[in-house]
């Protein structure tokens, strides 16, 4: 009411106070600290609303314009903001004034800004108006384009496919006369460039400038001296070939498609084999059969083993789209028998591309075709020499096991499974067992009972914790998929006998299998046969197992019935807080905390969560001293403190000084609704 | 023939008879022209680059044109420790390549034994002004007096040149780094150590690829190291690599990933005659260049340089006798560790002269058309600013001559090492210890 009556003075006040942050931005747009920079300029929008669209026209802009120098992640985050900046400077009337910033941005020699810029450029482009496009933007792309540095340049041939659709027919000749300078550049950086875009721009150019203007740029890069040019030419051709009518391709494209599937350098070659599915996508089924398939079998017969390994990825992929009719004889006689080649190759990483992809191929040809000639393969390379293949073969045993079943591999695969499981590298062993519950599966409860059983037990007791960890979790996948009573038959007792192994790491190995079963075995296996174990290792005369016990027992404590709580649990969780190990002592406290809603318990009133929670805590916690953290804390406040009465008085003193603090507070505040952290910052 | 047009631009007023010290940081370690020859950079044993610019031309001053002054000085590396390896990394420069000019900022690679890093060196000529918060002076404000925003003004201000540090390429060595090399497209670099030959994309410091590997599984089988590499000036993938023991070997990238095995081979026979307990190891190369044109390769080993065609792998085109005089000093030369020096070698801008160190502040350079060659010193005693340089000789056997000096006076602690030949012009740079000496063409 007061305000309203003085407007003058208020708006002054007011004006202060929505300034004041803004001009801290704006003034931090040129701190010397990166993180303040870089917060400024994500706030840009923020700087330029409050600046208003003109001011942002004239004096913001101009101002970026000329910070290039910045940091590379300052200039990132200002080529993505002015991507977004139209409103900010009146709407698509006005977007042409963002071109100036981002045509600097798009020349700075970090690729990613100039990307972002480009990107930006793009976007922003979609919001000129025709005669904005033809009158700012064209413009715009013609000087990056005939730029001095290649930078420049570079950035302009991504910008030609999103003006392009929108210009006169004179404009768009101009057009295509830049990028086809810029195809035919001196430096490579910009043939590079001009070559990834080739696809991109083919794609808004009319069919038969296409033909005319796009065919023999693509052919002039493709056989480029540059290796790095002629790659990136692959890709296009793949672009250009999905737009061509079916008739013109073999006329247009595959001469310079072939002659890159068979280029002297491998990084070409390479590159054909990494695209070879969208290819064949690309040129249709007729060409696939006659072309492709010859190509492909090049490939993976190629000298270089890094063209074998893309081209062995690819393998199954290719088949699979390969056209119906003919595909099984095309396998069967083209691609089968490098595929045998390919299993006993010198290298290990085209056997192991080949080992992730091969069982896919059994789905393609069929039950008969899968025994007698790839199951074979299948089993050459679950005897390789580089665990890596193998276990890319187990992994995907799968797709066999629906075809064909797993019976017929399961005499070969077992002593793979077995040498793999002792294998002297840990991650090699890691790995099979994560793959342990789906061998289970597939190999059924007596097969698994009969050959496999004894390894994951032998995991149990591995001399690295990683594997003892992953076996007792692989025990709880096991006895989800067998159910309890095949626990109960086969693992509890051997898992309960690790209990009076003497190697203390063996006997925790039991309490961490406990804490996984006990949810899957359930309540009767639980309180019947695994509780008693647990209770009797209490008395353990190595510290970590009895602290161990007091959290399995807080772990299986919701498992169990309210009875053995009461009777069992309860009484050896209070002796373990009596330890003598400080450690020991915490976390029978902490079990006994954590079942509050199980046991009543006599000094519920140190440990419950509701005095942790209390500002009373916080209060104390406030006066400490020491560094220690929370649960520390906690231990020395009950090693302090031996006695519960004492506990009681001294917390009822604390009571007393806090709520006198609080109430002071209160009334210096003047406040009703004062709490507790504000005490806490005051204190 | 030649003039000296600066010297010693590091400490201009600096007595040779420093201590020994100060020196030790100052010895100039490697010297480059970038590709248009108007930047000059020197790194040296503190880790230290300087970036020389060449002088515009003006009208007041004409006898400038062409003079070197310092552009830019940074601290490129730092001595580091390896604790894993208990052992030192010294912080010396041990080759500068610069890089193609991609806008108005310039690129250099650097590299001590481990680290290669690239520096971008910039020009700033604007400074922002007007602050909302703070006065010119830097009084804060009121925060109460703000009225309106200011956004701040750019004004022109002094030139500032920057040099920061865009990226660095480490932990892909495992022995020391001796060559470093752009590659045509622009987009790879390799940098090689006495073992093994690495490739980097200029914009991925967390990958390398390793294309040579000459180390055998057994080291005690070692028999030769990589000693330089170098990319052909065109052809993208081509490289060549020398190695201790007097070959180079040519690779295409085209063929293989691995590059171990090689597409050319080039050595000479060696001659029974001239076998002695030295022959290995003033056989093993030092540096080695290819022309310009990308038809030859040159090779510098201890006594001689040779042009090789790339086209001929049984014998040098061309081989010169550096400092033939010495092959009767070996046995001293072997003691007092200097025949293990490691002499570079530089082309002209045409291919038709060459130039490579010698001791005694001598350096010589060879003209492929005449057969003329000359011995050069660079020394401060013996040569005025704009004086022009006497050709020097060394008396071989037989009586003395008045201008002539005899071996056994020749100085083995002054040799010049590193040298470059300006890409376009006859402006040569001449580093001689801690000092660095331009000699150009005299014009007129």
């Amino acid at each position: 009411g007061n305000r309203a009556a003085q407007p003058g003075t208020t708006q002054r006040a007011e004006g202060d106070d929505s300034l004041y942050p803004i001009a801290v931005l704006i003034d931090e747009l040129r701190n010397e600290d990166v993180q303040l920079r870089l917060n400024s300029i994500k706030k840009l929008s923020t700087i330029a609303l409050a600046l208003g669209v003109e001011r942002t026209r004239t004096e913001l802009l101009p101002f970026l314009t000329d910070t290039i120098y910045d940091e590379d992640e300052v200039l990132l985050a200002l080529a993505e903001q002015l991507g977004s900046f139209t409103v900010l400077v009146g709407g698509p009337e006005f977007v042409h004034c963002l071109l100036p910033p981002l045509e600097s941005l798009a020349t700075v020699e970090e690729t990613v800004v100039r990307d972002k810029a480009v990107e930006s450029l793009q976007k922003i482009s979609q919001e000129h108006s025709p005669v904005d496009l033809e009158v700012h933007f064209v413009p715009l792309v013609k000087r990056l384009a005939s730029g001095d540095w290649f930078t420049s340049r570079t950035s302009a041939c991504g910008l030609f496919s999103v003006c392009y659709p929108r210009v006169s027919s004179t404009v768009k000749a101009e057009i295509r006369q830049h990028f086809r300078t810029l195809c035919s550049d001196d430096t490579p950086m910009v043939r590079r460039a001009a070559s990834s875009k080739l696809g991109e721009f083919a794609k808004v150019l009319e069919l038969d400038y296409v033909k005319s203007d796009i065919i023999p740029l693509f052919t002039a890069l493709a056989s480029d001296e540059q290796d790095s040019v002629r790659l990136l030419a692959v890709e296009a051709g793949v672009s250009i070939a999905t737009l061509l009518p079916q008739e013109d391709l073999e006329d247009l494209v595959m001469p310079t498609l072939r002659q890159a599937a068979e280029d002297k350098s491998w990084r070409v070659r390479y590159m054909v084999a990494d695209k070879f599915s969208e290819l064949q996508k690309a040129v249709g089924p007729e060409i696939t059969k006659n072309d492709l398939v010859p190509a492909f079998q090049n490939l993976l017969k190629d000298c270089e083993a890094e063209v074998r390994t893309a081209a062995a990825n690819k393998v199954k992929v290719f088949c699979e789209s390969l056209p119906e009719d003919s595909r099984e004889t095309i396998i069967m006689t083209h691609i089968l028998p490098c595929v045998k080649e390919l299993v006993s190759d010198t290298n290990q990483h085209v056997k192991s591309a080949l080992a992730s992809v091969i069982m896919g191929l059994s789905t393609i040809l069929g039950k008969d075709n899968t025994v007698e000639h790839l199951l074979p393969l299948f089993l050459v390379q679950l005897k390789d020499e580089y665990p890596e293949v193998r276990l890319n073969i187990i992994s995907n045993l799968d797709c066999v096991n629906e075809v064909i079943g797993i019976r017929q591999l399961s005499q070969s695969l077992l002593p793979a499974i077995v040498e793999l499981a002792e294998d002297a590298k840990w991650r090699v062993r890691l790995a099979i067992i994560e793959y342990m519950p789906l061998l289970a599966g597939q190999l059924g409860v007596e097969f698994f009972d009969e050959k496999l059983n004894s390894l994951c037990m032998a995991w149990l007791i591995d001399h690295v914790y990683a594997i003892r960890e992953a076996a007792t979790c692989n025990l709880m996948k096991l006895v989800e998929k067998f159910g309890a009573e095949w626990a109960q038959n086969t693992i509890v007792p051997k898992v309960l006998g690790m209990a009076n192994d003497s190697n203390y790491l063996h006997r925790m190995t039991t309490l961490f299998c406990i804490n996984a079963l006990s949810e899957v075995c359930g309540q009767e296996i639980t309180t019947k046969h695994m509780l008693p174990v647990v209770l009797k290792m209490s008395t353990d005369q190595v510290a970590n197992v009895r602290f161990n016990v007091a959290r399995c027992l807080q772990k299986i404590g919701p498992v169990l019935d309210s009875s053995a709580l009461q009777a069992d649990v309860k009484p050896v969780l209070e002796k373990l807080a009596t330890d003598q190990d400080m450690d020991v002592k915490y976390f029978a406290l902490e079990a006994i905390s954590g079942m509050y809603p199980f046991i009543s318990l006599t000094f519920q009133h140190i440990s419950s969560q509701k005095h942790f929670n209390s500002p009373l805590y916080c209060f104390f916690f406030s006066f400490s001293p020491c560094c220690l953290g929370y649960r520390r804390l906690h231990c020395v406040i009950v090693k302090f403190f031996k006695h519960y009465l004492w506990m009681s008085c001294i917390y009822f003193i604390y009571s007393c000084i806090y709520l006198f603090i609080w109430s002071t507070c209160t009334f210096l505040k003047g406040s009703s609704d004062a709490h507790f952290p504000q005490v806490d910052m005051i204190l | 023939m030649f003039t000296r047009i600066i010297r010693d631009p590091a400490s201009p007023t600096e007595e040779v008879s420093a201590l020994l010290c100060s020196v030790a940081a100052d010895i100039i370690s490697t010297v480059e022209f970038n590709s248009t020859g108007e930047l000059l950079a020197t790194g040296d044993k503190g880790g230290r680059v300087v970036v020389f610019q060449r002088e515009q031309e003006s009208k007041n001053q004409p006898h400038r044109r062409g003079e070197y002054n310092v552009y830019s000085t940074f601290q490129s590396h730092e001595p580091e420790f390896d604790y894993l390896k208990s052992l030192e990394i010294e912080e010396k420069i041990n080759k500068i390549r610069w890089l193609p000019q991609q806008n108005a900022a310039y690129f250099l690679l650097s590299t001590n034994d481990k680290t290669v890093k690239l520096w971008k060196i910039s020009e700033r000529d604007k400074r922002p002004e007007g602050y909302n918060l703070k006065d010119e002076d830097g009084r804060i404000r009121d925060p109460a007096t703000i009225t309106t925003l200011r956004v701040p003004v750019l004004q022109p201000m002094d030139l500032m040149v920057e040099a920061t540090p865009r990226r660095v390429f480490s932990n892909a060595h495992t022995y020391h780094i001796n060559s470093i090399s752009v590659n045509s497209d622009y987009e790879t670099f390799m940098s090689t150590d006495d073992l093994r030959i690495n490739l980097w994309n200029l914009e991925i410091t967390n990958r390398s690829f390793n294309i040579v590997d000459i180390k055998p599984a057994n080291m005690e089988e070692l028999t030769e190291v990589i000693t330089a590499a170098e990319f052909h000036p065109h052809q993208c993938n081509t490289f060549v690599y020398s190695s201790s023991k007097g070959s180079i070997r040519l690779c295409d990238m085209r063929a293989s990933a691995l590059c171990d095995n090689h597409s050319k081979f080039f050595e000479e026979p060696e001659d029974p005659s001239n076998r002695s307990f030295f022959s290995e190891i003033i056989s093993s190369i030092s540096d080695v260049k290819f022309s310009h044109s990308g038809r030859y390769l040159m090779t510098r080993d201890y006594l001689t340089v040779k042009v090789w065609d790339l086209n001929m792998e049984s014998k040098p085109l061309e081989t010169y006798q550096v400092h033939d005089y010495l092959r009767s000093k070996l046995c001293s030369l072997y003691e007092n560790d200097c025949i293990f020096d490691k002499f570079e070698c530089v082309w002209n801008g045409s291919d038709s002269v060459i130039m490579t160190g010698s001791y005694n502040n001598f350096f010589r350079m060879f003209d492929r058309n005449t057969k003329r060659d000359v011995t050069l010193e660079a020394s401060r005693e013996n040569s005025k600013p704009r004086a022009i340089l006497k050709p020097r000789k060394v008396c071989v056997g037989g009586k003395r001559r008045k201008d002539e000096i005899s071996v056994d006076s020749l100085d083995f602690s002054k040799k010049i090492i590193h040298t470059a030949w300006h890409p376009s012009e006859n402006i040569i740079a001449v580093a001689a210890t801690n000092n660095l000496y331009i000699f150009q063409d005299k014009v007129n």
